[in-house]
């Protein structure tokens, strides 16, 4: 395999890893947001326990998908941080909003009246930001950016300006509170805790399928050339139907009360739906004008780049590892469901 | 105000404002685990509470920094794609490396900011270990980003085109290691000194608190030290620019004649259209002695400069000014510190007049870190890289840029007035227990 194909794989591998941790974080977010009843105040005392340790790590993901970017492609850095400067600079103040008022909200004094003002700011920038980031990646799926002798001549509107960005971006939203929702049973002891997060988790399961639905129906105007990789590729039946059966399964754990099966099933649903895009967009970069092979940097940049991700991934998956199993691992008398 | 203005107006106040947190969150954690070590060491309740305080202050700038890098990562390509298409390629590298060394920053700060009951105590403080050390890290690898372009290596140009790229040897570029060494001293000394300087304005008002004198020695120790080393890797600094970017060297000293045995300039205000500095005191042969180590030795003036590649001299001067005065500063009063200590051992702390230099010397760190990054910025322009590309081939077409640099600059007095309040709220006030553990500590001696 060219050394620029397995470096790309390592970038959605890292893509897939920022959605499964660092887009639950943002779901938190969302259901700090419709915390309501009469336990909304544990609810989001449990989203804050969740996300506190990790979320500055976990974020770091999203940072490690850019620096392989310009490092590894940078021609297609370039051109998607030109053609798609507006929505990322609005992901940017979404990605400093959520951040800062989370960390302010966790040190200001404990005042409701206070507190319900930084939790109403990292809510909405929680929420924002996935749209912002779905509106991002469909821009760069749906074919619209063009790029000639590197440089964009489709304007700074039109690419993302279009239901079907939008459509990926409520999605992208959906799959964050989903993830989030289902995450957070394990998160608590607690029986109607559980049943709070167990109940949102399958309503947003429901909008994830409605919204897959939405999406799978705009692309085909919006982003035919990815659509039609996702349709008639010889791997695509595999893929939907993986999909499905993990999509089917999560929601069956969840009926019947079995999280760690829901977890997982979640999670690999949520993979398998950005690797389908992955296969159907390859071997383009930025459909349809920037390949990985056009814009890959020269070889001796790419070996060092591997060689450095190699040994990062040495030293960061133990740490990460110890930080999870500290603060995630089942506490102990594991029985998911005590009063 | 044009789009290229815009555009550097926005990289420049996101660096200015990102300078701050990133210089703290390398020497906070630093100063935390000091203290955290004391408290292994002594058992003296007043580490502990320290140690805490300390690690809320690095909670909270630590987010803003990280939030605030983030936001400069991506900029990078959204106001200079020209720049990062053409030489992403070259230092995407140590781009990379800080990727791994803020992953590791921000993984072990969340064990040690909520793992005070999870964790033993010595793998808390291996944690917060790692924090500084990664923080230190992360510095260096993109400060030789910059360095590299200021001294662009590791390349060849073939027809406009980079090609024989060799990213180790662009790291390795000659003036990563001054430029690196100067900025994580400036960060520990800043730092320091900020932290220093609180400390002892708390002091004034409550002079026998224990928890305050702690924090200040501590403080002080980490700045003070490295303020009296920062004179020796400037001049280090200063000799790498006279050799790779002499105009940049011309640009710091108001230098516009060509001269043999040149004058080092203290103060003065360049005269661009006149092609002369005025008002300085002129130290004869110094510029020549500190450049190139010889009383005769030949600077290169500005005049000799095409003009169309000259940075603009006056702020450049007047900033490198501003900086070397706040550096000699605060080494002299690291300096007064290190003798009060000698002279006066326990009783280091118990003059009202040191506290209250401290106290107004508390920002001079951070004013030369600014000023300093001005002059490296501004001196190297109109090059984004050093003879390589203009700054304003690197710009991007977007149009408007006015909106973003105006959008981020209100967003960011915004959290900056925001942490500001709740630092002194949360971090500096005086802990509600200083007065009892004192209490008992005099009870039971």
């Amino acid at each position: 395999m060219p050394l620029e194909t397995i470096i790309a794989g390592v970038m959605i591998a890292s893509l897939v890893l920022y959605a499964l941790l660092g887009g639950a974080d943002y779901g938190g977010g969302v259901w700090d947001l419709f915390a309501f009843g009469k336990r909304a105040r544990e609810q989001r005392k449990l989203i804050a326990e969740a996300i506190g340790p990790v979320w500055e790590a976990n974020h770091v993901w999203l940072i490690l998908v850019i620096v392989i970017l310009f490092t590894a492609f940078p021609p297609a850095f370039a051109g998607i941080a030109t053609a798609l400067h507006i929505p990322i600079t609005l992901l940017l103040i979404g990605i400093v909003l959520r951040g800062t008022s989370f960390t302010f909200r966790s040190y200001d004094v404990q005042r409701d009246d206070v507190q319900r003002r930084w939790s109403l700011l990292f809510s909405i920038a929680s929420i924002i930001t996935p749209v912002l980031l779905g509106i991002i990646l469909g821009a760069i799926a749906s074919g619209t950016i063009r790029v000639e002798n590197g440089v964009v001549t489709s304007g700074f509107f039109r690419s993302w300006l279009a239901p079907f960005p939008f459509a990926v971006g409520f999605f992208a939203l959906a799959l964050f509170a989903f993830l989030a929702a289902v995450y957070l049973t394990l998160e608590t002891r607690v029986w109607e805790l559980q049943e709070d997060f167990r109940r949102r988790a399958l309503a947003a399961g429901v909008a994830v399928g409605l919204l897959a639905l939405l999406v799978f129906v705009l692309a085909e105007r919006g982003a035919p050339t990815v659509r039609a990789g996702i349709s008639r590729s010889w791997w695509a039946l595999a893929l939907h139907i993986f999909t499905a059966v993990f999509a089917t399964s999560a929601f069956y754990a969840l009926w019947t009360r079995r999280y760690r099966l829901a977890r997982v099933c979640a999670a690999a649903q949520v993979t398998l739906i950005l690797l389908g895009w992955a296969f159907a967009q390859f071997p383009d970069l930025v459909e349809p004008d920037i390949t990985i092979t056009s814009a890959a940097a020269p070889r001796t940049t790419l070996q060092l780049l591997l060689v450095a991700l190699a040994l990062g991934a040495i030293l960061l998956f133990p740490s990460y590892y110890y930080l999870f199993r500290i603060f995630k691992a089942p506490q102990s008398g594991t029985r998911d469901t005590i009063l | 105000m044009d789009d290229l203005l815009a555009a550097r107006s926005q990289m420049a106040m996101s660096l200015a404002f990102h300078i701050i947190f990133a210089a703290i969150g390398i020497a906070m954690p630093f100063l935390m685990v000091i203290a955290e070590w004391r408290w292994l060491r002594t058992k003296d309740e007043i580490y502990l509470t320290l140690a805490k305080r300390w690690a809320k202050g690095t909670a909270i700038l630590f987010a803003v920094g990280a939030v605030s890098g983030t936001v400069l990562s991506f900029e990078l390509g959204l106001l200079w794609p020209g720049f990062m298409g053409y030489a992403g390629s070259i230092i995407g590298m140590p781009f990379s490396l800080e990727g791994f060394a803020f992953f590791t920053e921000a993984i072990f700060l969340g064990i040690y900011l909520y793992g005070w009951k999870r964790v033993p105590p010595r793998a808390h403080l291996f944690a917060g270990a790692m924090v500084a050390v990664s923080g230190a890290l992360s510095g260096i690898f993109v400060v030789i980003a910059n360095a590299w372009m200021n001294a662009p290596t590791g390349f060849r140009l073939v027809a406009g085109k980079p090609v024989d790229i060799d990213p180790i040897a662009a790291m390795m570029n000659p003036a990563s290691f001054p430029q690196t060494l100067h900025m994580t001293l400036a960060a520990y000394a800043a730092t320091g000194f900020v932290v220093a300087g609180i400390h002892a304005f708390m002091l004034l008002r409550d002079p026998y608190n224990r928890f305050h004198k702690a924090a200040l020695a501590i403080a002080l120790a980490v700045g003070g030290t490295t303020a009296i080393l920062q004179p020796l890797s400037g001049d280090l600094l200063a000799k790498s620019v006279a050799k790779t970017q002499p105009v940049k060297l011309a640009a710091f000293e108001g230098q516009f004649q060509t001269e043999q045995g040149a004058p080092l300039r203290i103060g003065g205000i360049p005269d661009e259209t006149a092609g002369v500095t005025r008002y300085a005191i002129e130290v004869p042969y110094g510029l020549s002695l500190l450049a190139y180590g010889e009383p005769n030795a030949t600077v290169k003036g500005l005049n000799d400069f095409r003009a169309d590649e000259r940075p603009p001299v006056a702020v450049v001067h007047v900033a490198f000014q501003i900086m070397v005065a706040c550096g000699v500063a605060m080494m002299l009063i690291a300096l007064w510190g290190a003798w009060r200590y000698v002279r006066a051992r326990r009783r280091w702390l118990e003059s009202k007049w040191f506290l209250r230099v401290l106290v107004a010397a508390a920002s001079l760190g951070f004013i030369a870190i600014e000023t300093g990054w001005v002059v490296t910025e501004v001196g190297r322009q109109p090059w984004i890289i050093n003879g390589v590309m203009r700054t304003s081939e690197a710009v991007t077409p977007m149009p408007g840029l006015i909106v973003p640099f105006i959008t981020f600059t209100l967003l960011y007095i915004l959290l900056a007035v925001i942490t500001v309040w709740l630092l002194l709220r949360q971090v500096a006030a005086s802990p509600p227990s200083p007065e009892p553990i004192a209490k008992e500590a005099a009870l039971a001696a």
